[in-house]
């Protein structure tokens, strides 16, 4: 806004008026009522014991389930991201089978709801009471009770994974097919095979717009293992509720919850920001960090100027 | 010296879809010589430049490139169509420049010109730096060996391109219009890159617009158009006195 005075024709400087923006004081006035009112019926209600909420914010069985949620959540968005990557591959690559069986994949994980995936996965001893796995035609391999292999954390984990797999091909297809074709052509023209290709030029220009995205992925994944609840995987959730089928104080332990599962999403979104700064601007240096390019050439000084 | 044709095709066909593109081209480089080839755009030119290194299908009639049916080895009475790696191995003895650059986007200038043999032919550590910067000094971009593509021009861009491509030594280089997407200020930079190319020796097919260039630098000149080879010559000939007045039409929009 200008503040400068104007200078008028006869060469006198004249201040400029302050404008009132009243419609905008009044409507923000609103909404604070009505959101402070909405808060404090809440936050002032008789039957809400925020001692409890105090008490057991830092209970030892919360705590726990704070680790193990943080667990699962990374070990399914690792195995999700693994996974997806071969399957966006397929998907793209010219073997009709290959493309087929990975659409087969993303339309069946993304087409069933994740609680139905958790609940299969932990009564997998239903179907298979052993899981076997030896060389065929010999009695060399490994055998255990699935009871004892798929438990909560397991099937949390295979579940989640799994389901994230398949929303995670589409992004990584979506990044491999936003890199120009003409890298490819020069790619070819230059010698390389198919898998060089996509290994030294494409895959390392799709990450830059695979990257963001999976940082939601990963945030959205904190919360989703909440459902790990109905297999009772001992995570955030579960604890919290066993705690409070015990003592029936619901809202209380909802709210010790929700406070960690937002502190958790807070400290991920500021790391995805982290990442997404990174990736952003000198878009693919942390993969060349690791790429052979990098390993060959010796560093170089940065360019002047940028 | 080996005087076999580098590039001989005869009746060469080739279509996108319904869409023919070539009628049965005929056409022959001899080692050594920089053949350029004109016409209007649609005339199938391009496309052509893009079967001899294997990028597009060819479709019928016969294409030999560097001694090789392109796409096919002989076995057993019977031609045999290439794997990838077979493809991967034969272009590495042409380079190619496109009318885009298409430099990696995510690379540096330097390892641009690095990247193929490094990837490629496993050339390793301080040797792949050598010959890069070696390669970029040809064309005169030593001091901007550290800039990413999109911090250069588009005649600095196109000036690494042809670097990169040498870097690979190629036996025969193909040139696909790549002065269409310059400004008019940048277009001679990179001739100059080409003509002293050319005069290094260099086997060389050209598709362009830029006629004085064809003019001073070719041995042939080459008319295309709907699909099929209209006219050849040396370009004095071509230029000066054409016999068929689609050439001649074409000739006189352009020049």
């Amino acid at each position: 806004m200008r503040t400068e005075p104007i200078t008028d024709p006869s060469g006198k400087p004249v201040l400029i008026a302050r404008t009132w923006h009243w419609g905008r004081w009044l409507a923000g006035l609103v909404a604070l009522l009505v959101c402070g009112w909405l808060v404090a019926l809440v936050v002032a209600n008789p039957r809400l014991d925020w001692g409890a909420v105090l008490d057991y914010l830092f209970d030892p069985l919360i705590l726990s389930g704070i680790l193990v949620t943080i667990e699962i959540s990374i070990l399914a968005t690792v195995l999700g991201l693994v996974l997806g990557v071969f399957l966006a591959v397929m998907r793209l690559s010219l073997n009709p089978v290959l493309q087929w069986l990975a659409t087969l994949y993303i339309w069946f994980f993304r087409g069933t709801p994740v609680l139905v995936q958790l609940i299969f996965w932990y009564n997998l001893a239903f179907l298979f009471p052993e899981l076997i796995l030896k060389i065929p035609f010999t009695m060399i391999g490994l055998k255990w009770d699935t009871n004892q292999v798929m438990t909560g954390f397991t099937s949390a984990m295979l579940g989640l994974g799994l389901n994230l797999a398949a929303y995670f091909a589409e992004t990584v297809r979506a990044g491999i097919q936003a890199v120009d074709r003409g890298q490819t052509e020069a790619a070819y023209a230059l010698g390389m095979t198919p898998g060089k290709r996509m290994r030294v030029i494409v895959l390392p220009q799709a990450l830059r717009i695979i990257i963001p995205p999976t940082g939601n992925e990963f945030i959205s994944m904190l919360k989703t293992t909440s459902l790990v609840y109905v297999v009772a995987g001992h995570d955030l959730m579960t604890n919290a509720s066993q705690i409070y089928k015990s003592n029936n104080l619901i809202m209380e332990l909802l709210i010790v919850a929700s406070l960690w599962y937002m502190l958790m999403t807070a400290i991920a979104t500021f790391l995805q920001s982290r990442l997404e700064r990174r990736f952003g601007s000198d878009a693919v240096r942390l993969v060349r960090g690791g790429g052979l390019a990098a390993r060959v050439l010796p560093r170089q000084p940065k360019p002047e100027g940028t | 010296m080996n005087d076999e044709p580098v590039v001989v095709a005869s009746d060469v066909r080739m279509s996108y879809g319904d869409t023919q593109v070539l009628h049965g081209v005929d056409f022959t480089v001899a080692p050594g010589e920089v053949s350029c080839i004109i016409g209007p755009s649609g005339s199938g030119k391009s496309t052509f430049l893009r079967c001899v290194n294997g990028l597009e299908p060819v479709l019928g009639g016969s294409l030999r490139v560097l001694g090789e049916q392109v796409g096919y080895s002989l076995r057993d009475g019977k031609y045999h169509p290439w794997t990838p790696k077979r493809f991967a191995a034969f272009r590495m003895r042409i380079g190619m420049v496109f009318q885009r650059f298409n430099l990696f986007a995510h690379q540096s200038a330097l390892e641009n010109v690095a990247c193929a043999p490094v990837h490629v032919c496993g050339v390793r550590g301080e040797k792949a730096r050598e010959l890069a910067m070696e390669h970029l000094s040809q064309v005169g971009l030593a001091d901007h060996a550290h800039k990413r593509p999109h911090q250069l021009s588009g005649g600095q861009q196109q000036r690494v391109a042809i670097a990169r491509a040498l870097a690979m030594n190629p036996t025969l280089m193909l040139f696909d219009e790549p002065t269409s997407a310059l400004d008019p200020e940048l277009v001679d930079e990179v001739l100059e890159v080409m003509k002293k190319l050319a005069l290094d020796g260099m086997t060389m097919v050209v598709v362009t617009h830029e006629i004085g260039f064809a003019r001073e630098v070719g041995d042939t000149l080459t008319f295309f158009d709907e699909g099929v080879v209209v006219e050849q010559g040396t370009p004095a000939e071509l230029l000066a006195d054409c016999k068929q007045p689609r050439t001649r039409a074409f000739l006189s929009s352009v020049l």
